[in-house]
């Protein structure tokens, strides 16, 4: 029989106490729901502080009647004090350090993350795995201190007097050892993705592990690896320990990574490091840079995640 | 036919491609395994070299002997014959200035003894060594020491000492300590967690269990990964200017009449580093309430639970363990940053405790920082022991987050 649902008309005509069953609103759960919104949405305050306060503080740099896009662009000194704008003499020296770091961890790091995906043993991946974690959470401070106490002398005895004590090449190999961590962590994950299904079937048809790793595997998680790389360059253009210490205090355009240069973000810490007061040219160039610097990165970041979706291979 | 035969070799012509292929594999998989081995050089050669400068043989001489101010030895001293002899002998202002950071009558007896030390005896550095040249050439130095400096004395020192811990600053190397490093970076780190933790929390449990799905929420998941991805040097830039110029009143004190101080203090530090492990404690607290089962949530609502007691009482409390793992490995984090400290303006000589928020500050990546910075080679030892000091803080962190997961994981 069915059962048939009573009007509560019909309810109360009987007798029974009537329920409301619409739905009431309670205010603290409105004031907890309202306050919880506003924790997320603070993350989107915090973008826009970044923004207003490095846009402003840039604006007024870039209208001092002095500075002009073509000198900021076109030249190669950067000396604020007396004039020289040329913000080239600090992109060259993060480029260069960069790259090593690049050319460095690329490999290293995509080799480690072939070794863990598709090699190592449940054991063997449980010794590995957390030497690279802990290079990871080493902080960059100390891997400063180890550029400029241990790699430079040993680069020094193989360059002799070429190189100088401080110099983009020491930073730029230790960066690239901090950040063969997180291209080779990101990569494995794009690799562990790859259902096992294609390195099945590659195996049925004769391939070795190698074959099927490098020709196979390898190619379908091709959009998460790029995005590793994405993310390792912006974290070298952003990285300021390292270089700070070990790349040298000065400006100098050059890419002789023998010789001592300043990054971008190695001048930002020097000079804010030091008295500073609020209006001057130095100030407001720091500020020019950081935009730079914030809107590199971010470029970078929303390419990264743009590749992964563009690119990423559904299997499912 | 022969076109084939190309693509599937037979006979012999298949052995050798077989053997070659095999050999490749086998050439490729030691390539693979290389790079593991280059990331464990790499970490040894970093450990070494902290562990090698931290230790190691020190050739020193005092400008002037301690019997030309007392004659009682050393280590004898007491307390008061300590004070008699620095206010006999220091000069005004500067026993002054030492009397205005401390009262010297409530100084203990170690300090006074490294005071004097430090300000009359005045040892003078000739020359230090690393751990390995100490140990593998001691003779060869012993004898260099002996000819070069025929009244130093050489001895076997460990930079990282109980006393390196609970000493503040000096000027000196060898009487430095990370005492007011250690608890800057406590007053830090705690104002970070302070800051990003409930509302890193609230955000995530915004996202995950009440954003409806549309371009705002979008939005502000991009923003978050987009932020964790933002150089640590503009998150200081952006301190510099907000909590150091424009909530200056705040962040000084003044707003609480705290007269002596401006915007550069542990309160503007603490929260610019909140500011920057909040995208990360909200990542981690995310995926902690993403894998509590839906299930849990239906059985709250199928009881008539509103959604907030359904956070509160079911979702939360199996999502903590997670959470707080986040956090602790945000604080990690938090703990090694030293670029925006150095924008933020953290101050590179203080022997002062931070007693308040509103004290200026030193933190242990700063004191490492200055100190590999500097070019006497005793502060490059002093700043190993720091750097031995910061990584067990470090391991002692990561360790507790390693075992909360353990400890509390469930399985559903």
């Amino acid at each position: 029989m069915k059962e048939e649902a009573l009007h509560p008309k019909t309810i109360a005509a009987q007798g029974f106490r009537q329920i409301d069953l619409k739905k009431k609103t309670r205010l603290s759960e409105s004031v907890i729901q309202a306050s919880l919104f506003f924790a997320g949405i603070l993350s989107i305050l915090i973008t826009l502080a970044i923004v207003y306060e490095l846009g402003k503080e840039a604006l007024l740099f870039f209208n001092d009647p002095d500075v002009t896009l073509m000198k900021f662009f076109g030249t190669t000194k950067w000396q604020p004090g007396i004039g020289q704008y040329g913000i080239w003499a600090l992109v060259s020296s993060t480029l260069v350090t960069s790259t090593i770091a690049i050319l460095i961890s690329l490999p290293l790091g995509l080799a480690a993350a072939i070794y863990l995906s598709e090699y190592a043993s449940y054991r063997a991946r449980s010794i590995l795995k957390p030497i690279l974690e802990i290079l990871a959470g080493i902080p960059t401070v100390v891997y400063g201190y180890f550029a400029l106490l241990f790699v430079t002398p040993i680069l020094k005895s193989i360059f002799g007097d070429a190189l100088q004590v401080y110099n983009m090449l020491s930073a730029g190999l230790v960066m690239g050892i901090m950040i063969l961590p997180l291209i080779s962590s990101m990569s494995e994950d794009a690799l562990s993705a790859v259902p096992n299904s294609l390195r099945e079937a590659a195996y049925a048809m004769g391939a070795t592990k190698y074959e099927a790793s490098v020709q196979i595997v390898l190619p379908a998680a091709l959009s998460g690896i790029g995005a590793a790389v994405i993310i390792g360059i912006s974290r070298a253009v952003g990285e300021t320990m390292i270089v700070a210490v070990a790349a040298g205090a000065g400006p100098n355009f050059t890419f002789n990574p023998l010789q001592a240069a300043e990054t971008m973000t190695g001048h930002i810490a020097r000079i804010s490091g030091g008295d500073l007061s609020y209006n001057s040219i130095d100030y407001t160039s720091l500020f020019a840079i950081a935009l730079m610097l914030f809107l590199v990165t971010l470029v970078l970041n929303l390419v990264s995640q743009w590749v992964v979706n563009r690119f990423r291979e559904q299997y499912e | 036919m022969n076109q084939q035969k190309d693509y599937f070799p037979e006979g012999d012509a298949f052995y050798a491609s077989l053997r070659s292929r095999y050999r490749a594999a086998g050439i490729w998989q030691f390539i693979f395994l290389s790079a593991l081995l280059a990331a464990i050089i790499a970490l040894t050669a970093l450990l070494y070299n902290v562990v090698d400068g931290a230790f190691g043989y020190i050739a020193y001489e005092y400008k002037k002997s301690p019997t030309e101010f007392t004659s009682t030895p050393i280590n004898e001293l007491t307390q008061e014959e300590l004070l008699v002899i620095l206010k006999d002998n220091l000069s005004a202002g500067a026993y002054k200035k030492l009397d205005t950071e401390q009262k010297m009558e409530t100084r203990s007896q170690s300090d006074l003894l490294s005071l004097f030390m430090e300000r009359l005896v005045r040892i003078d550095t000739k020359g230090t060594w690393s751990m390995t040249e100490s140990l593998t050439r001691g003779a060869e130095i012993q004898a260099e020491v002996a000819e070069k400096y025929p009244k130093a004395t050489l001895e076997f020192r460990s930079w990282l000492t109980p006393q390196f811990l609970v000493t503040p600053m000096s000027s000196r190397a060898e009487f430095a300590g990370v005492r007011t490093a250690i608890l800057g970076s406590l007053w830090l780190v705690g104002i970070a967690i302070l800051f990003a933790l409930p509302i890193g929390t609230g955000a995530a449990i915004y996202l995950q269990e009440y954003a409806p799905k549309n371009w705002l929420t979008n939005i502000i998941q991009t923003n978050i990964n987009n932020l964790a991805g933002v150089p640590s040097i503009v998150y200081g830039m952006l301190g510099l200017a907000v909590f150091v110029r424009v909530l200056e009143t705040f962040t000084s004190g003044a707003m609480f009449g705290v007269t002596d101080s401006n915007g550069r203090t542990v309160l503007s530090a603490g929260l610019t580093m909140g500011i920057l492990v909040l995208p990360l404690i909200i990542i981690n607290a995310q995926e902690a309430i993403k894998a509590v089962p839906d299930s849990l949530r239906q059985a709250a609502y199928g009881v008539g639970a509103t959604r907030w007691q359904t956070v509160w009482h079911h979702v939360l409390p199996n999502a903590l363990p997670g959470i707080l793992t986040g956090s602790i490995l945000a604080l990690s984090r938090a703990l090694g940053e030293t670029a925006p400290l150095i924008v933020v303006g953290a101050s590179t000589f203080i022997s002062l405790d931070p007693s308040s928020p509103f004290s200026k500050f030193t933190a242990l990546p700063i004191q490492i920082y200055q100190w590999t910075t500097r070019a006497q080679s005793e502060f490059h030892a002093i700043a190993a022991g720091a750097i031995i000091v910061l990584l067990a803080l470090l391991l002692t962190l990561n360790a507790t987050a390693i075992m909360l997961r353990n400890r509390f994981q469930k399985r559903w």
